[in-house]
């Protein structure tokens, strides 16, 4: 139950200096990372271990942020993504409210709780075998010294892994609202005003510039307008806007306030995609929370604004991250996208003024209101403004979240954050702007990571899903993949996108089939531009990125399928033939037993040998064979 | 889980539709969230609950029908009473899902072309990206995330629900 | 708004076009789209009417409002290279089957890759689905043949307001589809016809009955009488050139006699007798202040809707039959003797020409049907499938001779010739009331309301004149409310009135129909007599058979009854 109701500003920094001097005074605040990425490694268990391990210890904790009467003052809680999510589940100690002195665990189970408690909790004693280990063996023991977190610099991040997301007291305690309260001492105009100074432009992918955005909407004299939030964060391997939803969900509500004091709007609506229930049960509560605090409702910080925010989960469509298509969405439609003129601005959801934002875009909003415009500007380069959070993933050995300056090197983030490329493999490109952008040869990855160089080397910055790629890449199968993506994700409505990606499906199939043809490359780059101008959506308008971009720089790749019928790479099972080396075979019969089309035969004791008619190169005698035996 | 038990009693859907009209509203925004509804309730759509959402909602069957088959969450054939969805976001794609898709569809004994083994224990889906990138491969198990998923992980995952559904 | 563009380097000047596509074809340039129709809310699916600014910048030129000082070009080779791909793409889902498609030569998917020479399709064909919705009484939904315009959704739920087909799946999974993929049949489908109207392939055709009338012509067992509706005549008269409705009909009985027809009777006639039946009644409910506001019932369309949607309204419905109805039934019952005939074991097999793809259906209800339980209509041909059985017997109409339809069942008078528009069932009503030939004129004209309040012998009679099922749908909520009431309202289901239903001759769109409508009063103009009322051979056969105007024989054979539908499912309960 919320404490007082927040009506006038001076409550809001009134308790803000309650929290802050109640965390001050926490001995030993213990955090353990229940993103989306440490819940899969297992962090529920180990948050109810934990839990039972402290209790059988005797070791007390505070029942709530304001609960003063523990000894020893120690505080058991959870966070959102602390960003290193190939590590997890990770855990945070730290004393007396100080992050710089505190240790940092990881992959942490619920056999190492015991130690925990006893070790550094009751001790202060430090578990080598728990800290990060980089490449040469060097142990770190508080996150700041890692180099992936440090040369990060969190804006949007900054509280994710830092507070209770389930806590709107936390949230304050850090300056929450505060953004929203500048925002109300002075006008819309001046809001809009400072929005587009800040040159904060859209992070979902739009790269729109999100003040003039707001400016249209305004302008529109409508008794009712509407503020959506676009939490459909669909390209695969993007997982930003899930952590900011479920680590840090009231400053995507702030955020949203801020617009709709803007544009004058009393109603927002948060879409969110059914694959994040986490994000959608974090949000649900935050609302729940705003709404008790009276920060969501009527009369908002004593300003006469009134304000509230509903969720509307999606149903597992891609397309409807496309605004007008998420707009039909919310309206109970297929989400199939309207042609632009009229602009949501304009006419949107049920036909009223309505500006849609991306989730990071929102949650830069509060910061932008508290630190000004000018601050913001501090990171990034002209025309790319701010910070921007990046997935890494794929063949990197740091996987996980970041956030840094936009005009970071890319090469930077790939070798200094993400720790280089796995098992020390040459880089071969980064897919950058998952299936609307491109892939990055290893020989442009310095590109600075801003809108429009990205946009030069023939990718786009997009949501932000970095995919490292390594030597054992086909980039014709790459290509493949995200089209296979956006063949089954379009939404059917235009020819061009509806057909035309069906196929270039159906050539890169062929190609990685080992069918391919001469011409089928012309015609794939036909398909290609014709679908990038005649499409009606930034679906289709951006499906072909991959392919054209991949062809780009890895063309002789596509003629090695078709002409040489060879797959560069080693990827394509088409182009696999798998043999046994007579040399290393000891005919066990063990690959025989395992291939389920019986390719294999031969007498025991002796080289068995591999039927290639029959063989459907699954790779299971490889696997199977302890000697080797077995290459393709 | 599913209770099929409902769909031989007009009156008990009825209700059942009343209550969530009344939850969620009849107009036509209210449409996706009472489908979610049913579909998480029923584990698909029954074609007797589409019939009484429009008979309530006066929302066009065609135009429900047009909805339920537009998002992939939603089925009108009858899941499994487990659901495994293997992720095929980038990095698990990198990450090699194939071996993992194709074991757990043999050992479930789903047919060839379908998503359900015959004996309804068992759906076998690939879904779009999870979020759990830094744990690729990585698969969902009854609504539970396994990350570093392999062929045999997950044929040992399905063996023990197995053995649990014959217990 | 108004101004002027530059459109392929000459100044167009524009005024109150909503789109930038409207402009460019009214300067005489056909863009050849497939999902563009102004009757209906911009798509943007088929990319065909895409342009390129001077900037480079492209645009759908049905979505993009028009603007003082645009400067674009509709065909550069940017451009062309976008319709041409995408022609490809579709023709590339599309069966090779032009020579025997019954939209071939009307169909604009044809037309398209004709202009814009696409002579390659690189991509292989699907194989075809067999399976081809035929199963209902009046429209064959042949999905190989859609292109996923989306006109058909947008005309059943924006001008229909019956929303009984939409897109199903997604993606190159998308189709167009009842719910549950159920035949037309099985849903609250009102057969009118009016996607097919929008279509712009062979996707959605009229049901081809033609074989079924050449088998009954052939058959010695079978006496083939015909009745012929005036909307018709107004799309012969378009398709052949011929002057004027009157002279079509003419030389359609030339055609039908040489086809083997034995008698060509007038629905004019009918709906004369129409007028008679359903006057009387309404007079009746006016005088006895019950049963208002007394809907027309001639089209089935309607009928079916109202069984559906507004089955409290039911009892309201006139319970005459259509002018169809009625003729079918009396010829059933009662030629054989007015002709003095000895059929033996000859039968009779009716045949009905319409505009109206509904007409086939209501030859289908079970309510229709003779004493021995068969239907009173045996086959219903729309104009479409005349126009075809035409050209299969070689006949260029304009240069038959003119033969004048049989007695005792086709003169006509005016009124009766005015049922093929909206406005003409009502004025026909007035001229009867009040025993007045004269032209009404405020019942003419196809704007989408008409109200009118008269004076009937002191009683005031508030008449509405609704076309489009939407528009009517409208005005029955309005009437629920208590916002709007009348004594009596004339439904049409098709915009504009039968002239523009679904079984005309493509195109029919507003602007065809607004030609037709001019044929009809044209034909009323020419008519000798203008009052059903002073229809002689109406008259006749009340002496003969019926007595008077809803006595118990003119109920036995001319009145009918409905019956409630499901709203979701359109059936009725114990089908």
């Amino acid at each position: 139950m919320a404490d007082f109701k927040i009506n006038i500003v001076a409550d809001l920094e009134s308790l803000k200096d309650k929290v802050s001097a109640a965390r001050a005074a926490e001995k030993i605040r213990i955090s353990l990372c229940m993103g989306n990425g440490c819940l899969a490694a297992g962090a529920g268990e180990v948050y109810d271990a934990l839990k039972e391990s402290l209790e059988k210890h005797g070791v007390a904790t505070k029942s709530d942020l304001f609960d003063e009467g523990v000894k020893d003052n120690i505080n058991y809680t959870h966070t959102g993504c602390q960003g290193m999510c190939q590590h997890g589940p990770l855990l945070q100690i730290d004393p007396e409210n100080n992050s710089d002195k505190g240790i940092t665990y990881m992959k942490v189970t619920v056999d190492d709780v015991d130690e925990i408690v006893e070790k550094t909790i009751m001790n202060g004693e430090v578990i080598e075998r728990l800290l990060h280990k980089d490449a040469n063996g060097v142990s770190y023991k508080n996150y700041k010294d890692i180099p992936f977190y440090q040369l990060q610099t969190f804006v949007t991040m900054k509280d994710c892994g830092r507070i209770n997301p389930h806590d709107i007291r936390e949230y304050i305690g850090i300056g929450g609202y505060l953004g929203l309260a500048n925002a109300l001492k002075s006008t819309p105009a001046d809001v809009i005003k400072t929005m587009t100074d800040s040159g904060l432009k859209g992070r979902g992918g739009g790269g729109f510039p999100t003040g003039v955005k707001w400016n249209f909407c305004a302008k529109e004299t409508a008794p009712k307008k509407y503020v959506v939030c676009n939490g459909d964060e669909g390209d695969p391997g993007a997982f930003m806007d899930d952590a900011i939803m479920d680590g840090s969900p009231q400053s995507i509500l702030e955020g949203m306030r801020i617009a709709g004091f803007a544009i004058g709007a009393d109603e927002g609506w948060i879409y969110v995609r059914a694959e994040y229930p986490h994000a959608v049960k974090s949000l649900g509560k935050a609302i729940e929370e705003a709404r008790e605090y009276g920060l969501l409702g009527d009369n908002i910080l004593g300003s006469g604004m009134k304000f509230d925010i509903h969720i509307k989960e999606g149903a597992g469509a891609f397309v409807c991250g496309e605004e007008t298509a998420l707009l039909a969405s919310i309206e109970g439609k297929r989400g199939m996208p309207r042609p632009k003129p009229p602009f949501p601005a304009h006419s949107g959801l049920f036909g009223k003024p309505t500006i849609i934002n991306n989730v990071e875009t929102f949650a830069n909003v509060p910061k932008i209101m508290l630190l000004g415009a000018d601050v913001f500007k501090q990171n990034g380069v002209e025309g790319s403004y701010g910070t921007k959070t990046f997935s890494i993933t794929g063949d990197i050995v740091n996987s996980g979240l970041i956030e840094v300056p936009m005009g970071t090197k890319m090469s930077d983030i790939v070798y200094k954050i993400g720790g280089g490329v796995l098992n020390n493999a040459k880089l071969k490109a980064v897919q950058v702007g998952g299936p609307s952008g491109g892939c990055v040869p290893a020989d442009k990855a310095d590109v600075s990571m801003d809108y429009d160089s990205v946009k030069a080397v023939g990718a786009i910055v997009g949501s932000g899903g970095l995919v490292v790629m390594s030597e054992t890449a086909c980039m014709v199968d790459v290509a493949k993949y995200f089209m296979t993506f956006t063949q089954s994700e379009s939404c059917g409505k235009c020819t061009m996108c509806r057909e035309g990606t069906k196929r270039m499906l159906e050539i890169l199939t062929k190609i990685c089939d080992g069918r391919g043809e001469d011409g089928d490359i012309e015609t794939l780059e036909e398909l290609a531009k014709a679908v990038s101008d005649g499409s009606l959506c930034a679906l289709g308008k951006t499906a072909p990125n991959p392919v054209l971009s991949t062809l780009r720089y890895f063309r002789s790749e596509y003629e090695a399928h078709i002409y040489d019928k060879k797959c560069p790479a080693g990827k394509c099972t088409a182009f696999k033939k798998y043999h046994i080396i007579p040399d290393k075979c000891k005919g066990c019969s063990a690959c025989a037993r395992k291939c389920p089309v019986g390719a294999i035969s031969g007498e025991l004791k002796k080289p068995f040998v591999i039927d290639s008619e029959k063989c459907i190169k699954c790779g299971v005698c490889a696997a199977t064979c302890k000697f080797g035996a077995i290459e393709f | 889980m599913s209770c099929a038990c409902a769909l031989d009693d007009p009156k008990g859907i009825e209700a059942y539709v009343s209550s969530l009209v009344e939850k969620h509203g009849r107009e036509r925004h209210s449409l996706i969230p009472i489908l979610q509804a049913v579909q998480s309730r029923f584990n698909y759509l029954p074609k007797e609950l589409l019939l009484e959402v429009s008979k309530q909602t006066d929302i066009p069957l065609s135009n429900i029908y047009g909805v339920a088959t537009f998002y992939a969450f939603f089925s009108l054939d009858p899941k499994g009473k487990n659901m495994i969805k293997v992720c095929n976001g980038t990095a698990c794609h990198v990450r090699n899902n194939k071996p993992i898709i194709e074991a757990a569809l043999k050992v479930c004994n789903i047919p060839e072309g379908a998503i359900t083994s015959e004996d309804r224990l068992f759906s076998v889906e690939k879904v779009n990206c999870l979020g759990a990138c830094g744990l690729a491969p990585a698969v969902v198990v009854n609504g539970k995330v396994y990350g570093h998923v392999t062929p045999d992980k997950i044929t040992a995952l399905i063996n023990e629900l197995r053995d649990k559904e014959e217990a | 708004m108004s101004g002027t563009i530059i459109i392929n380097n000459q100044p167009v000047a524009f005024d109150k076009e909503k789109s930038l596509l409207e402009v460019i074809t009214n300067a005489g340039i056909d863009l050849h789209t497939l999902c563009y129709n102004k009757q209906l809310a911009p798509f943007g699916a088929c990319r065909m009417c895409i342009v390129e600014n001077e900037k480079g910048m492209l645009m759908t030129a049905c979505t993009t409002a028009p603007a003082d000082g645009m400067n674009i070009k509709t065909h550069t080779p940017r451009v062309n290279r976008i319709r041409k791909m995408a022609l490809e793409l579709v023709l590339g889902n599309h069966p090779s089957e032009c020579q025997t498609c019954d939209k071939s030569g009307h169909c604009r998917l044809q037309d398209a890759a004709n202009a814009y020479g696409v002579d390659k399709i690189r991509f292989k064909k699907p194989e075809k689905d067999p399976k081809v919705d035929n199963l209902g009484p009046s429209l064959i939904r042949d999905n190989n043949k859609c292109v996923l315009c989306g006109n058909c959704v947008r005309v059943c739920e924006e001008i229909q307001g019956v929303k009984a087909i939409n897109f199903a799946g997604r993606g190159s999974n998308s189709k167009i589809a009842c719910a549950f993929d159920v035949p037309l049949s099985e849903s609250t489908c009102i057969n009118c016809g009016q996607c097919l109207a929008v279509c712009p392939t062979g996707a959605i055709t009229p049901l081809d009955q033609t074989w079924k009338v050449k088998e009954a012509i052939a058959d010695e067992n079978k006496l083939v009488v015909f009745q012929f509706a005036p909307s018709v005549r107004a799309a012969l008269t378009e398709e052949y050139g011929i002057e004027n409705a009157p002279k079509a009909m003419a030389k359609a009985t030339t055609a039908l006699k040489m086809m083997g027809v034995d008698y060509v009777f007038d629905t004019n006639w009918s709906a004369d007798l129409t007028i008679w039946e359903e006057a009387t009644e309404f007079l009746g409910r006016v005088a006895k202040g019950e049963r208002l506001p007394l809907f027309t019932s001639c089209c089935p369309a309607w009928i079916k809707y109202c069984e559906e949607f507004y089955p409290e309204f039911l009892n309201n419905l006139s319970t005459c039959k259509s002018p169809q109805g009625m003729l079918s039934a009396y010829v059933k019952k009662y030629l054989a003797d007015d002709l003095n005939l000895d059929l033996g074991d000859k039968k009779i097999f009716m045949v009905s020409v319409m505009p109206c793809t509904a007409k086939k259906y209501e030859a289908s209800r079970k309510q229709l049907v003779t004493k021995d339980g068969e239907p009173e209509t045996d086959v219903v041909l729309t104009s479409q499938e005349i126009i075809k059985l035409f050209r299969e017997y070689g006949f260029n109409l304009a240069d038959l001779a003119e033969t004048p339809m049989d007695n005792p069942l086709s003169q006509h008078t005016g009124g009766g010739v005015i049922f093929g528009v909206s406005g003409g069932v009502a004025e026909a009503v007035v001229r009867y009331a009040f025993n007045d030939g004269a032209v009404v004129e405020a019942c003419r004209g196809t704007q989408e309301l008409k109200e009118i309040d008269l004076d009937y012998k002191g009683i005031p009679v508030k008449v509405a004149i609704v076309n489009g099922m939407d528009n009517a749908g409208k005005l029955l909520d309005a009437i629920k409310s208590g916002e709007k009431e009348y004594t009596i309202i004339e439904v049409m289901c098709c915009r504009g009135g039968c002239i523009g239903g679904g079984g005309q001759p493509v195109p029919n769109e507003m602007a065809q129909r607004e030609l037709r409508k001019d044929t009809i009063y044209d034909a009323d103009y020419l008519a000798a007599l203008k009052n059903p009322a002073d229809n002689p051979d109406v008259k006749a056969i009340y002496e003969r058979h019926l007595g008077e105007p809803n006595s118990h024989a003119a109920h036995e054979i001319l009145h009918t009854s409905y019956e409630p539908r499901d709203k979701v499912t359109g059936q009725w309960s114990k089908d």
